[in-house]
């Protein structure tokens, strides 16, 4: 039990270190009156420090869970996507060494610390390994893959620091709608975060009988009131809720059930923030955007992209066409992953050609990274828990 | 076509748009354009000189960047919406009507649509298939178009660019200066500290390095068309075997694509993680989900017929044992053999008892192997009983005769026919599990003592001799890739004005702070002029705001 406990511990340690040093990070753009002038702040000294403190710890974390499972913890939905955070802010200390801008940090590491936040809602036990998993290339392919991905996220982080600075909040705009969006669905995933860990705080349960979609009985159980009951569902819990109604077959109620509460709770957060603040949640985050040279963040977009790209053609495609065929047989099955994969890899091919030749960089550069941090989040939260695939084993 | 004479004296190709010795601007776009455009150098570029003839067009259409952006963007919404729905290789039927039940059946409208779009076998339609030959082609043309005019003007540069090149450079700065020459040394030995190859000819200077990176994205290219070429290969018959093959524990069966060659099942086994070994670290996670599997493992023998053996002939030589396990294939002659499916507890042989009604005294017992049953039984007693019929997966009675959905031995049924002393005629009966059928009432009947199952595994049977050709693309696009991401291609230009001031301009591919971090070193010691970074407005500004403070 020791290490496994030592492991959440260390986890947790991180997750704070990330808070405060996000903390630090915004007292360093704060106080500072340009770009320039921030680089060797006393805040963002003391927070990059704190970083990296929680960014070891998180590592203890990783390593302390493998040795407790006997395997790389990224073997379902909270290890790979713990594992994810964990690389995102890698990658970002690794991006602040090389170009020294707390703006960075100051939005990264929320990002991070939502991801650390959404992963937790998972089953958080360690499991062994079904068969197809038992492979060296589990480690190898996962964790290359994952530090590819992270480092494009950080491109989005860029991006999105440029969008807030550039984009003028002040007017109804196209641009302004869609920065809305974007800080809108990171309030969902918030309001995801904060509903499930009140359900799971008042210890809510609420069990079913149901037909699956291959006309078995199967059994399944609830952490949020049932609004959607599963095809010819029966109650085992009897003080539960009645599901308003019932789904066909294909549909996963309890996934529908979950994400209707997060949404409803994301929406109730937003209004909330809308009421007291009495404007965009964009025109919240501005200010501690207008800081950040503009220039600065598309090359450190650009870069992102360039460092990330052939690390997630290695483990995305490469390491995972070489285990695909070692495991399955073939190299390649257009298993939705595998598309997803291929799509998020065409993405940014696209992203880089539209860059070079036709001179897209600044917003039209921002905009398209992030919307391939959108397309990596899709491959890894819709596919695995809508499309159900060979890949889907949270 | 003719030539472009520059001022500098020097003939261009038709169609260049900088000067390939002095960077002079040589069309009237460039002249005018405050900075100068440096993709590719401004070399002349077929695709942008030639536009008549058909080829002319085909060409120029494949080697527009633009045009594969949108192949790439056409690719990506095709795959992504194949996705929708499971495709077809997912789908448990075998006939179209079946896959178009199916996909009504839990899709409704939008299933049947997408099936008759042809949407379920995505991948394997026609129009998926020509933009990835389209998108092939682009490559191709587009990096020829492309590779060799920039590798021809990255060669014949000279060291000494005209002023009018140096100022319409992104980077650019120019200054008095109190002695340009020991200017110029003093930034060579700095440059050359910074790994820079620097030449200096009549008081110019040119400080260049990594200028490989440029050629990454050609060689990464060339990396996707071995790739694209490898999986058009596997058209070709022997390139690339792939078949299926059931295996009963106990059997021996040729192998299905590999001639000559027998595999024998000894057993299979599947384990699944038990409370025991689960102890502290998976015993919540058992506890959730149940039952977790650990191991699916067939233990086969492989046998290969000898050379020169007599077709027909039993003989077999014996290769090696071998237990195949997820993830760890079989693999002898180019061939992998992977444990795929299994299913258990087949039926393999039935033991009946032949006894008398009245008495329930047993006439001895007899044993049917299912898959290959023999046609008489003697039993101890004298008695016989004779397997008239057999129907191995029984399913009712149709049109007055009992019908066998398959050969496989799921719902076994028998006409047996009893021939004992009392009725030397025989007595006719129906066996099927759980029930027993007579024509006439006899007096003997045929009792289920015991069966005995064994398990199949599923296995697949692969040769793909275009792996290593793919595998070679891939790591050609690595290097290509990480050629180009990697470094920078960057490139540093120094040199005397007329009225003895200096002029600074710099160029990199990507990463410009970095090229200016290094400029900045070299400032200082050579006490180069400032300069600026055109395209960082907000920079320049803040620095006008120092300097009014």
């Amino acid at each position: 039990m020791g290490l496994a406990s030592l492991s959440a511990n260390l986890l947790f340690v991180s997750f704070i270190a990330y808070l405060v040093a996000t903390l630090f990070f915004g007292g360093a753009v704060k106080g500072a009156k340009s770009e320039a002038s921030y680089k060797n702040n006393r805040w963002g000294k003391i927070a990059i420090t704190i970083t990296v403190i929680g960014f070891i710890t998180h590592v203890g974390y990783f390593i302390t869970r493998w040795m407790a499972s006997g395997h790389a913890p990224v073997s379902n939905m909270f290890e790979f996507t713990t594992a994810f955070g964990m690389m995102l802010v890698g990658a970002f200390i690794l991006l602040f060494y090389l170009y020294r801008t707390p703006s960075l940090g100051l939005f990264a590491l929320p990002i991070a610390i939502i991801i650390i936040g959404y992963a937790s809602m998972f089953p958080r036990e360690i499991t062994p390994l079904i068969p197809a998993l038992k492979s060296y290339w589990l480690t190898v392919h996962v964790i290359t893959a994952a530090l590819g991905e992270s480092i494009l996220a950080i491109s989005a982080v860029a991006g999105l620091i440029y969008l807030l600075k550039n984009i003028d909040l002040t007017k109804k705009t196209k641009q302004r709608f869609w920065l809305e969006a974007v800080i809108f669905t990171l309030i969902l995933v918030i309001g995801f975060v904060l509903s499930s860990s009140a359900f799971k705080l008042s210890g809510y349960e609420a069990q079913f009988t149901y037909i699956d979609k291959n006309e078995q009985p199967a059994k399944i159980e609830y952490n949020y009131p049932p609004l959607f009951g599963m095809a010819g569902y029966e109650s085992l819990t009897p003080d539960a809720m009645t599901p308003w109604a019932e789904m066909p077959p294909i549909v996963n109620a309890k996934t529908l059930t979950t994400f209707v509460w997060s949404v409803a709770s994301g929406i109730l957060l937003y209004l909330i923030l809308r009421l007291i603040f009495r404007r965009p949640v964009a025109a919240l985050l501005q200010p501690f955007a207008k800081k950040a040279n503009s220039q600065l963040m598309d090359e450190i977009g650009y870069r992102a992209v360039m460092i990330g790209f052939p690390i997630f053609t290695l483990g995305a495609l490469i390491f995972a066409m070489i285990w695909a065929h070692e495991a399955w047989s073939r190299f390649w099955g257009w298993d939705p992953k595998e598309v997803w994969a291929l799509i998020t890899w065409l993405f940014y091919a696209a992203f880089l050609h539209v860059r070079l030749s036709r001179g897209w960089d600044g917003e039209k550069s921002a905009w398209l990274a992030v919307i391939g941090f959108v397309i990596i989040m899709f491959n890894l939260i819709a596919v695995n828990l809508i499309i159900a695939g060979l890949h889907s084993y949270a | 076509m003719s030539k472009i004479k520059c001022q500098c004296g020097h003939d261009n190709p038709f169609g260049t748009v900088l000067c390939e010795r002095c960077g002079r601007p040589q069309t009237e776009e460039a002249k005018e354009s405050k900075l100068v455009d440096m993709r590719y150098e401004g070399a002349a570029r077929r695709s942008q000189t030639y536009k008549r003839s058909i080829i002319d067009k085909i060409w120029n259409f494949f080697s527009s960047v633009k045009i594969g952006i949108s192949i790439i963007v056409a690719v990506l919404a095709t795959a992504a919406i194949g996705t929708i729905f499971p495709q077809k290789m997912y789908v448990a039927a075998s006939t179209e009507a079946e896959f178009a039940a199916y996909y009504e059946r839990l899709y409704g409208l939008a299933g049947t649509i997408y099936y008759k779009l042809g949407f379920h076998d995505m991948y394997n339609s026609w129009w998926f298939i020509t933009l990835v030959g389209m998108l092939g082609t682009s490559i191709i043309i587009a990096s020829v178009d492309r590779v060799i005019p920039l590798y021809k003007s990255l060669k014949k540069q000279r060291t000494k660019r005209h002023p009018s090149f140096m100022k319409k450079q992104r980077i650019y700065g120019e200054g008095p200066s109190e002695d340009p020459e020991a200017a110029l040394i003093k930034a060579e030995e700095k440059l050359k500290e910074l790994r820079y190859n620097v030449k200096i000819e009549n008081g110019a200077l040119l400080a260049e390095k990594n200028r490989f990176s440029r050629w990454g994205p050609y060689v990464n290219h060339l990396g996707l068309i071995i790739f694209l070429f490898g999986i058009l290969l596997r058209g070709i018959p022997g390139f690339y075997v792939d078949e299926t093959m059931w295996i009963r524990e106990g059997e021996t069966r040729s192998i299905p694509g590999a001639e000559g060659y027998y595999l024998e099942s000894k057993q299979f086994i599947m384990e699944n993680y038990t409370k025991e070994e689960a102890d502290e670290v998976f015993g919540d996670a058992l506890e959730r989900v149940g039952m977790i599997a650990k191991n699916y493992q067939t233990d086969v023998a492989l046998y290969k017929t000898p050379e020169g053996g007599l077709p027909g002939s039993d003989e077999m030589d014996f290769v090696k044992d071998y237990s195949i396990i997820v993830n760890k294939p079989l693999k002898f002659d180019g061939y992998n053999v992977f444990q795929m499916d299994f299913r258990l507890d087949e039926l393999k042989s039935m033991t009946f008892q032949l006894t008398e009604k009245a008495t329930e005294s047993s006439l001895g017992e007899f044993t049917v192997d299912l898959t290959n049953p023999e046609r008489e039984y003697e039993l101890d007693s004298g008695a016989r009983v004779i397997l008239s019929d057999y129907y191995p997966d029984y399913d009712g009675v149709k049109d007055g005769e009992p019908i066998s959905k398959s050969p496989i031995p799921n719902n076994p049924a028998f006409i047996f026919k009893m021939v004992t002393q009392a009725k030397p005629e025989g007595e006719m009966s129906f066996v099927a599990i759980k029930q027993t059928l007579e024509t006439e009432v006899n007096d003997y009947k045929v009792k289920f003592v015991s069966a005995e199952t064994r398990d199949i595994s599923g296995l697949t049977v692969r040769k793909d001799k275009t792996l290593y050709l793919l595998l070679l693309g891939g790591i050609i696009f690595m290097i290509g890739v990480s050629q180009g991401a990697y470094w920078n291609h960057r490139r540093i230009w120094i040199q005397k004005g007329s009225n003895g001031e200096l002029l600074v301009a710099g160029h990199t591919n990507k990463n410009w702070f970095s090229l200016k971090k290094e400029l900045d070193q070299v400032k200082d010691v050579a006490n180069l002029p400032s300069y600026e970074d055109r395209q960082d407005k907000e920079s320049i500004l803040q620095d006008k705001e120092v300097d009014k403070v």
